[in-house]
């Protein structure tokens, strides 16, 4: 059987990995202690770390366009603060439920 | 004057401000679920401290979209004043009611413990009754206070007045160890263009009372009753 991801009603299943993070102007005490801990343990070479957050989400939507259109709604709105962070998010198309 | 205080889910400031307005100001007060959507009954409101929802994703983030802060956002827009405090500061930063926004401490610790905060400016609701210069000894208790506004809205701000309350010592110097969190310019709390929107992490409504450790909290919220006999006399 041919893999297909198309659902009965002509949507399809994706699954979006968006990437939260700090924007280079905001300062990062917790990527500032990791540094610290990675130092301790060795690291030297260890640079810079800044930590953020990874939020996975599924969703419907006809066309990959459509998706990115409603994933940036939800970063802008809710996901991300526009004040302090940034964001991007990647998505993957999903096998349909029930295929293999 | 009637007083609002919003409950969220994880508010736990709610009751300290019912009873600084009860007890404190001898002044009616209703606390109002986050469901509800009617402040029309009321002449000012209070956002409380506490973790709503957790802080799950940034403090104050999903407490912003609560059916009541509609209602709140009105309130303000009609110039009704409202006074955020602690996590109520943060929930109008992230409704966009206030600018900047509120990170992590510096020091990544969470912080409870009295601090002096300078009173900036008088020409809000919250500080008409403060001289300007005035230390309040306020107490804080917040792990997420450390303001920040990019360089072109803090330099708004300052220019505007905006910045109601700083962190100093007790002689009014807004020294470096006198700021908790590592707020910039040592901010503590701002006020929006209107200037009735208020917000500071130090929770007034925990100093109404010497047996409590202090009553500066108190000539915060008494100011707003000054507004309200001025505001009946002009009727």
């Amino acid at each position: 059987m041919p893999l297909t991801n198309k659902v009965a009603n002509g949507t399809k299943k994706w699954r979006a990995d968006v990437y939260v993070t700090l924007k280079p102007v905001v300062n990062d005490p917790q990527g500032l202690a990791v540094r610290e801990g990675l130092h301790m343990l060795g690291y030297d070479e260890v640079g810079m770390v800044r930590v953020g957050k990874y939020i996975q989400l599924w969703l419907d939507a006809e066309e990959e366009a459509q998706a990115e259109t409603r994933v940036n709604e939800m970063c802008d709105k809710l996901l991300a603060n526009p004040v302090i962070e940034q964001y991007r998010f990647n998505l993957v198309e999903q096998p349909a439920e029930g295929s293999e | 004057m009637r007083f609002a205080v919003i409950t969220f889910p994880g508010s736990n400031g709610d009751h300290d401000a019912l009873k600084a307005i009860e007890l404190g100001l001898k002044q009616p007060v209703e606390s109002v679920w986050y469901r509800e959507t009617d402040l029309s009954r009321f002449d000012c409101v209070l956002i409380p401290g506490g973790f709503s929802y957790g802080d799950y994703l940034r403090a104050g983030a999903i407490a912003r979209f609560a059916p009541i802060m509609e209602a709140v956002a009105d309130f303000a827009k009609m110039g009704g004043p409202v006074l955020g405090m602690c996590n109520g500061f943060q929930v109008l930063t992230e409704a966009g009611l206030l600018p900047g926004a509120l990170l992590p401490n510096a020091s990544l610790q969470f912080r409870s413990q009295w601090v002096y905060a300078r009173v900036e400016r008088s020409d809000t609701p919250w500080t008409s009754g403060i001289d300007e210069g005035t230390v309040l000894r306020l107490p804080i208790a917040h792990g997420g206070g450390r303001y920040f506004a990019d360089p072109e809205t803090l330099a708004r701000l300052e220019d505007r007045g905006q910045v109601i309350f700083r962190y100093t010592n007790a002689s009014g110097n807004p020294v470096p160890d006198a700021n908790p969190n590592g707020s910039v310019n040592a901010i503590a709390g701002i006020c929006n263009e209107q200037r009735n929107v208020v917000g500071l992490m130090p929770h007034p409504e925990r100093a109404y009372d010497p047996i409590i450790g202090g009553d500066d909290g108190l000539k915060v919220l008494t100011s707003v009753l000054e507004l309200g006999i001025a505001t009946a006399a002009g009727r």
